[in-house]
């Protein structure tokens, strides 16, 4: 699970990182109330921030500096509501404008290959890391932690210095394992500081101080270790989410919306993306990925089935189960149940094999759906549903 | 022979009191696996199963008392990482663990504890292993299979079963079909599973089965081209047409950045001399092609 920057930031502020003090505004009121606070205490321009989950921001005009807290607002006012990437803007972060005098980039994340907590490091901070790899893959420096110790003093040091920022050593050794503890205290697989900022202050006598900040923060958390992290789940943003990921992640399925024809309802991950693929191969487009998941239970079953009907682009729907801990039969019932209870009618086609399939056949038999076809193998399947698609289409077309 | 499992196994079954658990228990019994016991703290001093076997409190009961070399984890997600650790504190070397959602960090824990007792462990999230004729650990169906000579190693669950299926009804038989489980973080990878193929003598090709995520299969495809040049092999990679930036199910299914595509795992396996299939049923097929001869 993604969360918002100010999230974000409370957690790393949680953990005693240098967050600069912030406010989370929802409306161009709120907003110059925050901005007047800052300036009054010193700052000379406030930041405000687009609060939203997709990437880019920044080049979509969501962060803008203010001078005054009435051009705050007036900037507060453009940004609410602004559309980024499909995704509407409903709160905005200010924060006090730093001079900011570098920018660096500072990320740990959970590494499957090295199956351990991996920190990555660069002197060209502020810009996207996937660009450095992709460009200049030498500016970016990584560093394994010891998976009980953690990050070790000597570890970040070596960081700090192959960044060229020794002049900072202290701060940032306490940065990156501030970094790691915010890691560990939240089960978060992504610790991302970019740009950690050198952040420089003027004294009212023109001497100035530089030190290290947290300027933006991206964290993500492990979606399994979420049922432990009751306080986590409850900054969940539900206004950024589809309200059909929502219904399938309460009813433990895992459901992603496609753009095509054929809806699909399969148990296990890599062969629901398999039929996804082999539908696609026959010259279809599947309507969804959807796994049931192991135990796929009658009740289950039918929620899936109405997740894909409330897709009202789909013509022909395809169900490939393979019993192994789940049961044809049980399956099977859940099927007959949801569609005497669905008003919407969709031809279907229904594989379904392993553990006690021979039930299942039964069931569909009794049932007696003459909008029911079985299938024997994924294959013939495949076909099947692809074909009834395409009737359906030049029976909607001819109409 | 065969890998992982086999006549030999005398398996502990940790959770057998559970619902998966005791249904998949017997389920490994009727196949034929050796089950010595189960265990599940508090329940120590039952009996269960057609053919009654002890359940035990602790691990380290069940190995004094029942020689187990072999467990299998059917533990829910909060208890599993500690299930691990005890089966290992016991001396059990070979660990099964079916269970999924375990939190990442939990297993990252746990595999480095796993490593340094020089213990082997399948899983978290993975259907087990099947060595046909033999012995079952683990929730694969048991009638699915075929004895042969073709190793079978799947990231996936459902989908091991699909490709099996299809070896069994082209009469290619299987030695052992392991899955590793689709987690982020897990105890053995496609290189520890294809090094034990390579030194099997009954083994005399391999299946793998990848899907898109990570750069596992594209590591397995160099460790293939160094270690596996000449052995029959053939592939599968599921998500050629997932979406990028979308988790497809598995915690370790996703498309990022242009990394852990489909495209750049057919091309490296390819590279190594594997056989790449569009479908599962070509599978069969790309191994008579290599020389594997149905038996």
């Amino acid at each position: 699970m993604k969360l918002q920057e100010y999230h974000a930031k409370r957690l790393l502020q949680a953990q005693g990182l240098p967050v600069s003090d912030f406010a989370v505004a929802a409306n161009p009121t709120e907003v110059r109330s925050a901005a007047a606070r800052f300036l009054g205490a010193g700052a000379t321009r406030v930041v405000v921030k687009a609060q939203v989950l997709v990437g880019g921001r920044g080049k979509a005009g969501g962060v803008k500096l203010a001078s005054t807290a009435e051009e705050a607002a007036a900037l507060a006012a453009q940004i609410l509501g602004m559309d980024i990437k499909g995704t509407t803007v409903r709160r905005v972060l200010v924060a006090p404008g730093a001079e900011i005098v570098a920018e660096y980039y500072l990320a740990c994340v959970l590494d499957r290959s090295s199956r351990r907590v991996m920190f990555m490091a660069s002197a060209e901070g502020g810009v996207e890391i996937e660009v450095v790899a992709a460009e200049r893959p030498d500016a970016i420096k990584y560093m394994h932690a010891h998976p009980l110790l953690g990050l070790l003093d000597y570890q970040a040091r070596a960081l700090a210095f192959d960044i060229a920022l020794g002049a900072h050593l202290r701060d940032f050794v306490a940065i990156a394992k501030g970094l790691f503890a915010t890691m560990m205290a939240n089960d978060a697989d992504l610790v991302e500081i970019n740009p950690l900022g050198i952040v420089r202050t003027t004294a009212s006598d023109g001497s100035t101080s530089d030190r290290l900040e947290c300027l933006d923060a991206k964290v993500t958390i492990d979606d399994s270790a979420l049922p432990r992290h009751p306080e986590l789940e409850r900054m969940r943003d539900l206004d950024e989410e589809d309200p059909v990921d929502v219904a399938a992640r309460e009813q433990g399925l895992s459901f992603i919306k496609l753009d095509g024809t054929i809806g699909c309802m399969v148990n296990g991950a890599g062969l629901a993306m398999t039929t996804m693929d082999l539908i696609k191969r026959a010259g279809g487009e599947p309507a969804n990925f959807l796994d049931v998941g192991g135990g796929a239970k009658a009740d289950k079953v039918a929620a899936a089935m109405r997740l894909i009907l409330a897709d009202p682009n789909v013509r022909s729907i395809l169900v490939n189960i393979f019993g192994g801990i789940a049961r044809g039969d049980e399956v099977a019932r859940g099927l007959v149940e949801a569609r005497s209870m669905q008003e919407r009618h969709v031809p279907m086609v229904v594989r379904i094999v392993g553990t006690n399939a021979d039930l299942a056949a039964q069931i569909l038999a009794t049932a007696g759906d003459p909008d029911v076809q079985t299938a024997a193998t994924l294959d013939e399947a495949v076909d099947k549903a692809v074909a009834v698609a395409n009737q359906v289409q030049a029976a909607g077309a001819s109409a | 022979m065969s890998i992982l499992v086999n006549r030999a196994t005398r398996l502990l079954v940790q959770g057998i009191t559970g619902r998966e658990g005791m249904f998949h228990a017997q389920q490994m019994q009727d196949y034929g696996t050796n089950v010595v016991g189960g265990m599940t703290p508090g329940k120590g001093g039952q009996s269960v199963l057609s053919t009654p076997v002890p359940v035990f409190d602790t691990c380290a009961d069940a190995v004094a008392q029942t020689g187990a070399n072999t467990s299998v984890i059917y533990v829910p997600a909060a208890g599993a990482p500690d299930a691990i650790l005890e089966a290992v504190d016991a001396g059990i070397k070979t660990v099964f663990c079916i269970t999924e959602h375990i939190p990442a960090l939990d297993m990252l824990r746990v595999v480095h504890v796993v490593d340094q007792a020089g213990a082997r462990l399948v899983g978290p999230n993975c259907p087990g292993a099947t060595s046909v004729g033999q012995a079952k650990v683990g929730i694969i169906p048991g009638n699915i299979h075929r004895p042969g000579n073709v190793g079978v190693v799947s990231r996936s669950g459902t989908l091991t079963y699909e490709v099996v299926e299809a070896l069994t009804e082209a009469g290619i038989g299987q030695s052992t079909c392991v899955g590793i489980g689709g987690d982020p973080i897990n105890g053995s990878n496609f290189i520890d599973i294809l090094s034990l193929f390579r030194d099997d003598p009954d083994t005399d090709a391999v299946v793998l089965i990848g899907e898109i995520g990570g750069d596992a299969e594209e590591r397995a495809a160099d460790w293939i081209a160094q270690n596996m040049r000449g052995v029959p092999m053939a592939s599968f990679i599921a998500g050629r047409t997932a979406p990028p930036g979308r988790r497809m199910g598995h915690a370790g299914a996703i498309i990022s950045g242009g990394r852990g595509t489909a495209q750049s795992k057919v091309d490296a396996l390819q590279a190594a001399g594997v056989r790449v299939a569009e479908t599962p049923s070509q599978i069969p097929q790309l191994l008579v092609e290599a020389g594997v001869r149905p038996n």
